[in-house]
């Protein structure tokens, strides 16, 4: 396909790698010549220097025969120009906006009709949601959902006490009563889709897949001690602070909000009035302490310093926090270095920004209904979770899951029949009108189902 | 400097140059030259033994650090590597018995120079002759931008792959086609292949079918090697015709044929390199023809002699139908001035590239209008677009470069004791890659007469004209073989 992706800042360069991988023709347009040398270097695409809501500079990159334009410049204004000029010149052009401003938020539904946009998307917005979701059921560090909604994807660490510490994988079973796949185990920096001999150890970090109704009870299962959160800190007061802040008061937790700039303190309190606002110096952790760290349920680093988010993080962690949450900026190229460190949760709105993309991207190209309707990474870009549909053209239907050559580093791990989902093993069978999810390591190989193929 | 990178592409640069050589191995069969024959076996064995074990000793895991200075070593090693081992047929054969000759004729071929040390062509078998002819059409385009069309696409660090292309491809400013480098690559190839192939339909009309190949191989990589010792004055005027507009058509930039293929042929005509190429060509060509009329009976056959020598010279092609050495000195002048500009960037031509010169002309104005209104700003245009200051500083290092290469190898030159204009047009027609100088390398004469050093110093100019100095240039730097 042909996409043209407007702006080559963090999420343009993070859309252009995956969507360069996936193979399509990417022409990218910035106004920086530093930043498009940067990404044209790494990436097999081409480079246009202009201002991108411009006819000429989209004519040049050819939106007239393109099928999809990203836009994700810095600026929500600039990124909707982009796109209302873009379709003066190609009517049928797909295109996705990022809208970061959260004012815009309540005219989400009319902009989207008015400007004729395909997709609206808004890392921080998305990476509030995230943080929403892990601070409603603590106890895991990340969630995602598949299959409406039954079924989630769950990451947690081990802890020494954890009665799963020392067990092989086979042997779960007298642990957990509940049927579950452990898919993939981060031990270090490294990852691996286990085998049945797999020993677990206390730190390493586990994704499993899970029914989502039985969650509760594998957390009771595992020991994990889970109270509601009541109070939370928010240190730094970005976007993502307005956007969780709002989510929360709804949900009735306390918010505090600490950020250093007195006027950003100002507007903050004018946009969330329920919250606390406190203007202090938070790279002096005394400030954190005085606002009462050690007896909150969850703190949460949303400063736009990803060195400044792991201080507080390993601080609050050491000051035995319950819930740690850090945004991190960099994630793929710092994951095997604070892999190990003890972030609790890590999101990265670039990251989940750039999986709603490349899901509408993969779902365009869908002709046949072999690509994933669903697509999540995890462990920072490492493992990749898919859904995919079973259609009349699929591969394989009815046959034992142990019969079938799927390539390595691939894994099916549950299989969605008929209104229930069903945790894979060896016998299951998976049927048209079914869908699958697959866990593969190989995060650019898996497009299609059957692909998952040897 | 990544050498398990580097070890990599040298061997597939070996490999595919080993398949390249088999339709020569082939017809040695079928023209029964069994010298020949063996000289072509030896060689492939040779070098794929050499491939074999470059690819042994940088199997395994690469480093992913594929950056500038990896380019440009890859590039310079590759053509290097190339040219030494594409003279073994002619070594081995024993038809040219000096290893360096035969390194000559041959970097002469792959950097489609088109200077030769044979004073009797005609005496070579036929399979060498299209060996000769064929490394031509080879170096035109580049053999590593026939290898980027051929390999798939790379998983990661995709876009250091650039790096090569802009070190073989020729021109300031080197940019894609097409987002993706493969791609580029092939369409580069296919609208080559294409014209090739017109080309060598149209010939074949009026001339034996292996001259058509040959001779159309010259042309298009804009090379100049002949099979006959008349050169193209043997052939017919249609021949001379075909042959005067094809070479005018590979110097053009390939862009413009990927714009009209596209059906933009308005923005074609706006292009300013374009333009540039074709005025100087048509001014030259009848300066020429004015100032030669009285050497020739017609008008006819004046203008087909000065249109085919101004095409030939400009596109740096060097193929000659009569002998211009014994031109007027103004028609020499304007033909040693054909050979600096060049032709465009972006073709298979060498010279400095009408777009450079253009650039520098107009940067010139720009700088000497500044001088006399400080204060005032005269940006530099080309295709109605304002050229950035970096882009003019690269080209006033590459003019550096460049008259420094010329005058230096001028001076080693002339050491052999021939006379000036010998030593200038053999530097300049070897440095431009087009082939036949004035004096003591007109057309009518050869290099066979120069000594080893010299041929060296002029393998150093072809190869550094052919890949734009840069490459070359990098070997010879201490930092290019660091590790970091």
């Amino acid at each position: 396909m042909k996409i043209i992706i407007a702006g080559a800042g963090k999420v343009g360069s993070t859309l252009t790698k995956v969507l360069s991988a996936d193979g399509h023709d990417i022409t990218l347009i910035d106004s920086k010549k530093e930043a498009l040398n940067a990404a044209c270097q790494l990436y097999d695409v081409m480079g246009l220097e202009g201002n991108c809501a411009t006819l000429d500079a989209l004519t040049q990159a050819g939106a007239a025969e393109a099928d999809l334009l990203i836009a994700v410049t810095n600026a929500d204004e600039v990124n909707l120009l982009c796109c209302v000029t873009a379709r003066q010149l190609n009517p049928a052009i797909h295109t996705i906006v990022r809208i970061r401003n959260a004012e815009y938020t309540a005219q989400m539904l009319e902009m989207r009709e008015v400007f004729g946009l395909s997709l609206i998307v808004n890392p921080e917005r998305s990476a509030a949601l995230e943080i929403e979701r892990l601070l409603r059921y603590p106890g895991f560090l990340t969630r995602e959902v598949f299959a409406r909604g039954r079924l989630e994807l769950v990451e947690f660490k081990l802890k020494k006490d954890s009665p799963l510490a020392g067990l092989k994988l086979k042997d779960i079973s007298s642990v957990l009563k509940t049927k579950v796949l452990i898919c993939a185990v981060m031990r270090g920096s490294s990852i691996t889709l286990p085998g049945g001999d797999y020993e677990l150890k206390t730190d390493d970090r586990i994704y499993m897949t899970a029914p989502s109704h039985e969650l509760g009870k594998i957390l009771r299962e595992l020991g994990v001690i889970t109270r509601k959160v009541k109070r939370v800190i928010l240190g730094g007061g970005g976007l993502i602070s307005v956007h969780l802040g709002q989510m929360l008061e709804k949900d009735g937790i306390k918010v505090q909000i600490i950020d250093q700039d007195r006027a950003r303190c100002e507007d903050l309190a004018r946009l969330l009035p329920s919250a606390t606002i406190c203007c202090g110096d938070i790279t002096d952790l005394s400030t954190l302490e005085r606002e009462g760290l050690s007896s909150c349920d969850a703190f949460v680093a949303l400063t736009g310093m990803d060195e400044l988010n792991i201080i507080m993080s390993l601080y609050a962690n050491s000051q035995k926090v319950p819930i740690v949450i850090t945004k991190q900026g960099h994630i793929e190229e710092l994951q095997d270095i604070i892999g190990e460190l003890s972030l609790g949760s890590v999101i990265s709105p670039k990251q989940l920004c750039s999986d709603i993309v490349v899901r509408y991207v993969r779902s365009m190209r869908d002709t046949d209904g072999e690509s994933a309707l669903t697509v999540q990474t995890v462990a920072g870009g490492q493992v990749q979770a898919c859904e995919f549909a079973i259609g009349p053209a699929s591969l394989h239907k009815n046959t034992p899951l142990s019969e079938l050559k799927i390539r390595p580093g691939v894994l099916i791990s549950a299989i969605f029949h008929e209104g229930q989902v069903m945790i894979a093993n060896g016998s299951s069978v998976y049927q048209e009108g079914d869908s699958v999810i697959v866990i593969s390591t190989e995060t650019k190989n898996i497009q299609r189902f059957s692909d998952i193929f040897a | 400097m990544n050498y398990k990178s580097l070890g990599h592409f040298t061997a597939l640069i070996l490999l595919i140059e080993a398949a390249l050589m088999l339709p020569a191995l082939v017809l040695s069969f079928v023209f029964g030259e069994p010298d020949s024959t063996v000289a072509y076996l030896k060689t492939l064995m040779i070098i794929l033994a050499l491939g074999g074990l470059l690819w042994l000793l940088s199997k395994g895991e690469k480093a992913n650090d594929f950056y500038e200075k990896e380019g440009l070593a890859c590039a310079g090693i590759s053509w290097l590597v190339l040219g030494l081992t594409g003279a073994l047929p002619f070594f081995i054969s024993g038809q040219i018995p000096a290893y360096i000759d035969a390194v000559f004729e041959t970097v002469s071929g792959f950097t489609t120079t088109g200077a030769s040390i044979l004073s009797d062509v005609e005496k070579l078998d036929k399979s060498l002759l299209y060996w000769r002819s064929f490394t031509h059409w080879i170096g035109g385009m580049g053999v590593l931008v026939f290898l980027l069309a051929l390999v798939p696409r790379s998983r990661s660090g995709a876009g250091f792959t650039m790096h090569i292309l802009k070190a073989e491809s020729p021109g300031p400013d080197v940019g894609k086609l097409v987002p993706q480098l493969r791609r580029t690559a092939q369409i580069l190839y296919l609208i080559y292949i294409v014209l090739t192939v017109v080309n060598i339909i149209l010939l074949a009309l009026d001339m034996p079918l292996f001259d058509a190949f040959c001779i159309a191989f010259g042309t298009a990589g804009t090379g100049g090697f002949a099979v006959t010792n008349a050169g193209l004055g043997g052939y017919s005027p249609y021949i001379q015709w075909v042959t005067t507009i094809f070479m005018f058509l590979f110097g053009v930039n390939f862009s413009c044929y990927y714009l009209l293929l596209r059906k933009k042929p308005l923005s074609v005509l706006k292009d300013e390199e374009l333009r540039v190429y074709f005025l100087v060509f048509m001014g030259c060509s009848l300066a020429i023809a004015l100032n030669i009329r009285s050497f020739f009976s017609g008008a006819e056959e004046t203008l087909r002699a000065a249109m085919f020598q101004a095409a030939s010279i400009m596109s740096t092609t060097g193929f000659a139908t009569t002998n211009f050495d014994l031109w007027p000195t103004l028609a020499k002048a304007l033909l040693v001035f054909l050979m600096i500009i060049g032709a465009s960037a972006g073709s298979t031509g060498g010279g400095l590239k009408c777009i450079r010169f253009s650039l520098l002309i107009k940067d010139l104005r720009s700088r000497l209008r500044e001088m006399i209104r400080p204060g005032r700003i005269y940006p530099v245009r080309s295709s109605g677009k304002i050229v950035s200051e970096s882009v003019l500083a690269s080209l006033r290092t590459y003019l550096t470069a460049y008259v420094l290469i010329a005058l230096a190898s001028f001076l080693i030159l002339t050491i052999d004791g021939k006379d000036l204009t010998t030593c200038i047009t053999a530097v300049l027609a070897c440095f431009n890659n087009i082939g036949p100088g004035l004096s003591g390398v007109g057309p009518m004469s050869n290099y066979g007469s120069l000594s080893v050093l010299s041929k060296l110093v002029l393998i150093f100019d072809m190869l550094a004209g052919r890949l734009e100095i840069f490459p070359v240039v990098a070997l010879l730097f201490r930092t290019t073989w660091k590790h970091q």
